[in-house]
């Protein structure tokens, strides 16, 4: 029951924070609303597997939290640089 | 004794969905990027810290713990990473963080000049 109510206020928070990645003003309101949506997906994956008694979603939420910190970094990167193949050591631009 | 860890972790897991939806609403009522950063934390550290303990105690000693612990660890060293990086992009790009008082033209924190206040 008390997972129900968790999944209920995960599934807010996250339409909540959708709102504000379609709204964000700068592409990083954007990406800080990617990142609290992969964040919500894996509270959601770990709830879900308590509230239908399989908690191996637990694996899946941990690969998606690798995931979520590439991708994040990863963009963050290319709107940094405009490049994922920057060198750190051929500019002093960073 | 069942009841007791049963009714605690309850306790635990409403209090992370709470301060999940505080953190959601703060970043859709936060006036700008940075205090929007400020509103995401509390769901990855609060929110997520709360909910995964509560659900640690419904699963006990087992290897769903040991999982769970591992999320809270990822949770815990990616949430500055990506923080401090989208900061860093942020300023770099010359988004401004909205103070309250023009601080520009006052001593930096280590920059010799003790900082009284005043405009330099």
């Amino acid at each position: 029951m008390m997972f129900a109510a968790a999944a209920a206020a995960i599934l807010v928070a996250l339409a909540l924070v959708i709102t504000r990645a379609i709204k964000g003003p700068t592409v990083f309101d954007r990406v800080l609303a990617g990142n609290s949506v992969g964040s919500l997906a894996i509270m959601l994956l770990a709830v879900v597997g308590f509230l239908t008694g399989r908690p191996e979603f637990l694996d899946i939420g941990l690969t998606y939290g690798l995931l979520n910190l590439i991708g994040t970094l990863a963009v963050l990167k290319f709107f940094r640089h405009g490049d994922l193949a920057h060198d750190a050591d051929d500019g002093a631009g960073s | 004794m069942t009841l007791a860890i049963d009714i605690a972790s309850w306790v635990l897991i409403l209090l992370g969905s709470f301060f999940t939806i505080v953190g959601a609403v703060g970043m859709v009522r936060m006036p700008e990027v940075f205090t929007r950063m400020h509103a995401a934390s509390v769901i990855d550290t609060l929110g997520v810290g709360l909910l995964i303990a509560g659900l640690a105690l419904q699963a006990g000693f087992t290897l769903v713990t040991l999982k769970l612990i591992f999320v809270l660890g990822l949770f815990l060293i990616t949430g500055p990473v990506i923080t401090h990086a989208l900061a860093q992009a942020c300023l770099h790009e010359g988004v401004e963080p909205m103070l309250t008082e023009d601080r520009r033209g006052r001593a930096r924190p280590g920059s010799g000049k003790p900082d009284d206040g005043r405009p330099t």
